[in-house]
């Protein structure tokens, strides 16, 4: 009796986790749905689900218009050019912070995150203005540097509290053994947190690949990343939504399909020292 | 041996200095059809320049109005060919920040209100790729079962009368369908234009607000009067896009909006009610002056470009007479940018093709950006006033109406909120001493 009762608790909590999952995912699959679509079914009301005469005429006409590959290529550069560069400041930052830690360490980490509640738009002038004396506007080396800074405050938060959860006294052991301070990080520390670490990585590669005020402000035609290419397909006059549909899909595929892989790592990065 | 890699170095200096000269420049436009038409089309331009290469940039246009102008303003020289609007161009131009365009193809057949909208002291800064504006788009069907006529002209009275009749509620068909989103070039150009046929302004000419007049009484509470009784649910939030979608699945008895929605609504593939809607000009109240717009996307050259020379040689091809020949051999003629050129308006086959063009060219003739509306305005501009500080007060205006339509205040407590932060904007801007 006690298991039919856990059995049923079982399906009733999984069909409530599907039934939310669902919800969630439910927009990507409406965008998804609608790429399939001409442009009359797809301001069509009331809504069609499947019914409807498949199509990629969509399709064709975004890859007649842009140039998909070359966004691709500029969101790839950007996104893990980007968080490579944000990874190897901020694990000897937080290493730092977590196991040497001096009275202004919690200061610090505040400031940190204080840069977070700056508007963009307040420095986009200052920025616009730099960037353009120094020759990298419209330049993928211009963004990366940008979304760097953007997204260290993050990292070197999550790496933190990553890091706080390992015992220091592990990395005394290795001490007593006679590692040295980059031995320590590389040998001991970063293999205990490669969870904590992939998700972090995974999280700013989302971030980047995400970020549309600065990939949009800062870049023209030539290192334009995926945000431009969704943002050429948005009109105020006219209703393209099956074009801007397929331009959604092609963008979010990359990332979708990397999530889908990734998810595990995602998880337990996340999850990561929740339990012990 | 020795003459064979000599005459082969040669000829690959030859063509590397010939990739060095040749000139890129980067357009930036807007995502609309006739946009994207064009950037199909510039095989035609590059064959006849092939020192000329094009870079294109393509935005929706909020969001390319924020970088073209944080450019041009720091004199970033990202761009060498922008498009904008007759908002823009007499700002840009009194700023300097705009290149006089000098060779535009036969400047004497733009159409005058619009060659006067993107003229400052009688030089041309931008030229127009399309023009367009506003117009009363109606269903013929439903007209005739409410046993009423629509008039070439009608006024505000009829149009009342209209949607009351017009409105079945049973079968989801609201009277009328105006805007009601909150933004400078969304309710405001609306209620603007809609205002200057009430003889309302929005300066008197020392550049004091005017919300506080009886004419912007009557135009407010004529608007709330239409759109709650014969308007659509909702409708404070329903913008170009969303009454666009309502008129096309036969929601709307009348649409008062932009001329380029006609050949939206016509078009048989996605419109349901193509083949019964009729046109009319923008209704007046008898005073002179008709609730329509004039707006122009235009192609102009920023001060800051290293390839004047170049920029000026597109913007004079793509708004040239040629490239509406060759628009409507490729694509016929019903896909010519409209609104531009006197001599469109007198081609048979092009009338034959759009027939909605008479009414369009009709609708631009009524505007006149100089004298907007009944008194006399120190701006120009029918549904703006070009000035730098009207888009953040335009959409705070916007915000106020918006409002009023949502049912959260009152008219008048609209109009009083207006006034007090006009007031105060122009106040800080110096306008008013």
């Amino acid at each position: 009796m006690a298991r039919n009762v856990t059995t049923a608790k079982r399906v009733g909590w999984s069909i409530a986790a599907w039934f939310v999952a669902l919800l969630i995912f439910f927009p990507i699959l409406w965008t998804v749905i609608t790429s399939f679509k001409s442009e009359g079914a797809a301001i069509a009301f009331p809504p069609v689900f499947f019914d409807f005469d498949w199509t990629l005429s969509s399709y064709v006409e975004v890859q007649e218009r842009s140039d998909y590959l070359l966004h691709v290529w500029n969101s790839a550069v950007i996104s893990l050019g980007s968080t490579f560069i944000a990874l190897l400041i901020s694990i000897p930052a937080a290493w730092s912070m977590a196991f040497n830690p001096t009275k202004r360490t919690k200061d610090i980490l505040m400031w940190m995150l204080s840069t977070k509640m700056l508007p963009a738009v307040a420095v986009l002038v200052p920025f616009y203005l730099a960037y353009k004396n120094l020759g990298l506007l419209d330049t993928k080396l211009g963004l990366i540097i940008i979304l760097t800074m953007m997204n260290l405050p993050i990292l070197i938060w999550m790496l933190f509290s990553y890091f706080k959860e390992i015992p220091g006294e592990i990395l005394e052991a290795c001490r007593m053994d006679g590692a040295t301070l980059g031995q320590e990080i590389v040998y001991i520390l970063t293999p205990m947190a490669v969870p904590g670490i992939a998700s972090t990585l995974l999280l700013n590669i989302i971030m980047a690949w995400n970020e549309a005020f600065w990939t949009l402000n800062i870049s023209a035609s030539q290192a334009a990343p995926l945000s431009a290419f969704i943002a050429s397909y948005s009109s105020p006059e006219g209703l393209f939504w099956a074009k801007l549909s397929a331009a959604s899909t092609l963008a979010i595929a990359p990332i979708l399909i990397m999530g889908w892989f990734s998810q595990k790592q995602l998880v337990r990065g996340l999850t990561f020292g929740a339990v012990k | 041996m020795k003459l064979r890699t000599i005459l082969l170095s040669a000829s690959s200096a030859v063509a590397m200095f010939g990739m060095a000269h040749a000139e890129t420049i980067t357009i930036a436009t807007v995502n609309n059809g006739d946009m994207v038409r064009m950037q199909k089309l510039t095989d035609d331009f590059t064959k006849a320049n092939p020192d000329i290469e094009l870079n294109w940039v393509t935005l929706e246009e909020n969001v390319l109005r924020q970088k073209v102008t944080t450019d041009i303003a720091t004199k970033g020289g990202q761009y060498d060919v922008l498009t904008i609007g007759t908002y823009e161009v007499p700002i840009w131009a009194k700023n300097g920040w705009l290149l006089e365009l000098n060779q535009v193809d036969d400047v004497d057949d733009l159409i005058p209100a619009i060659r006067d909208g993107l003229s400052v002291d009688g030089k041309l800064y931008a030229s127009p790729f399309y023009g367009e504006s506003s117009m009363v788009m109606y269903r013929t069907d439903l007209m005739e079962k409410a046993g009423l006529e629509m008039p070439q002209a009608p006024t505000w009275d009829f149009i009342k009368k209209a949607a009351e009749a017009m409105t079945d509620r049973e079968n989801g068909v609201n009277g009328i369908c105006l805007r009601g989103k909150a933004g400078w070039g969304e309710n405001m150009a609306f209620l603007t234009a809609m205002s200057n046929s009430y003889g309302a302004r929005w300066f008197d000419e020392n550049w004091q607000p005017q919300f506080d007049t009886p004419e912007w009484k009557a135009t407010l509470d004529s608007y709330l009067e239409l759109m709650n009784n014969y308007g659509p649910e909702g409708a404070s939030s329903n913008g170009f896009n969303e009454n666009l979608a309502l008129f096309q699945q036969g929601k709307c008895g009348m649409w008062i909006d932009a001329t380029v929605a006609a050949s939206f609504v016509t078009n048989s593939d996605e419109s349901t009610v193509a083949d019964k809607v009729g046109f009319a000009l923008a209704p007046d109240n008898g005073l002179g002056k008709r609730a329509n717009w004039l707006w122009a996307w235009s192609l102009a050259v920023p001060a800051g470009t290293q390839k004047a020379d170049a920029a000026q040689k597109f913007v004079s091809w793509a708004t040239s007479k040629h490239y509406t020949e060759l628009v409507a051999e490729k694509e016929g003629w019903a896909n010519v940018p409209p609104g531009t050129r006197k001599s469109l308006y007198m081609n048979d086959k092009y009338l034959e093709a759009a027939p909605f063009a008479k009414m369009t060219l009709a609708s631009i003739n009524e505007a006149d950006p100089q004298h907007p509306t009944v008194k006399p305005v120190p701006y120009v501009g029918v549904q703006f006033v070009a000035i730098p500080e009207f888009q953040g007060m335009g959409t705070a205006v916007g915000q106020q109406f918006s409002a009023a339509l949502a049912g959260q205040k009152s008219a008048d407590e609209a109009l009083a909120a207006a006034q007090q932060l006009t007031t105060r904007e122009m106040t800080k801007a110096g306008y008013i001493k």
